[in-house]
């Protein structure tokens, strides 16, 4: 651990805050990417789709 | 061989999908590198003291808040201009990962100004510019949510992103603008090549913005592919509603 002094607080903080968040979005898209597939599947399970539509 | 091909969601999710390992891979690898790197193995600063430790977050994620904007403008443009849905969906999919950016680029400002400038926040135009655009993405974000119809939404969200625009070239060139103000200018100026970072702090400084960079295209691959697989799903889903 490096000797950050008296901003000790703010350095460690900053990365607290950020890492958390930046690892919040990362979970967030991939849990919402897993839903889509999901959702995809069933719709094409249900139709029977062969259709390429967007 | 036409860059347009990819407008074809089929095409453009199998060349995603081939692509992104190596980008992820890439991406992590950066970021912890430049971070780890930054955090622990350079010196503090003479007048700065250990807080410059907190330019390895702030500097790539404010390039990034103010770059995804870029991305999302030339997406909107290629959207109004030639209709292709997958640039629709991917400036809808950037607009989050922009936030996300634009937000820890306020939070690590603000706790990095606390001790230099003695505030956490002061109405500087580079700031003030910085909160507007953050704003910009959240209203963005909310139209697309807000309207039923995919087509008109990225119609208007894609006005949006062009009015929003200025606010983006504001938060980069808004200290030579205006000349004033608290926030200092660009400590990396691409364009004219010289800087006002040493070495020590420079190189871990690029390989963290080169993560973020990576990061923000690993994740809008991804989360362009999710939007193209839920438009798929709504479609097949109307479709089938159509015909019983």
């Amino acid at each position: 651990m490096p000797e950050l002094g008296k901003y000790a607080v703010e350095v460690l903080s900053a990365y607290a805050v950020s890492l958390v968040i930046l690892a919040g979005l990362v979970l967030l898209t991939l849990r919402r990417g897993r839903a889509a597939r999901a959702a995809l599947a069933r719709a094409e399970a249900e139709t029977k789709g062969t259709v390429d539509a967007v | 061989m036409s860059i347009w091909q990819y407008a074809n969601p089929v095409k453009f999710l199998a060349l995603s999908t081939r692509v992104q390992p190596v980008i992820w891979t890439a991406a992590v690898l950066c970021v912890a590198v430049g971070l780890l790197w930054g955090f622990f193995a350079t010196p503090d600063d003479a007048r700065q003291g250990a807080t410059v430790k907190i330019i390895y977050l702030h500097v790539p994620a404010a390039l990034m808040a103010i770059n995804a904007w870029f991305m999302m403008l030339v997406a909107s443009l290629i959207w109004l201009i030639r209709r292709h849905h997958v640039s629709a969906l991917a400036a809808k999919a950037a607009a989050p990962v922009g936030v996300v950016m634009t937000l820890i680029a306020l939070i690590t400002g603000a706790i990095w100004g606390q001790p230099m400038w003695g505030t956490w926040w002061v109405w500087d135009p580079r700031l003030t510019s910085f909160l507007i655009l953050f704003l910009f993405y959240l209203g963005y974000i909310a139209l697309w949510e807000a309207v039923e119809d995919p087509d008109t939404a990225a119609d208007l969200t894609s006005v949006l992103c062009l009015v929003g625009s200025v606010f983006a070239v504001l938060s980069r060139y808004a200290v030579k603008f205006w000349n004033q103000g608290l926030h200092q200018g660009t400590s990396v100026p691409v364009a004219t090549g010289g800087r006002s970072v040493a070495d020590v702090f420079f190189y871990p400084l690029v390989v963290s913005m080169v993560g973020f960079g990576l990061l923000f295209l690993a994740l809008v691959l991804y989360r362009t592919g999710t939007e193209i697989r839920l438009r798929r799903a709504s479609a097949l889903l109307a479709r089938a509603g159509r015909e019983s």
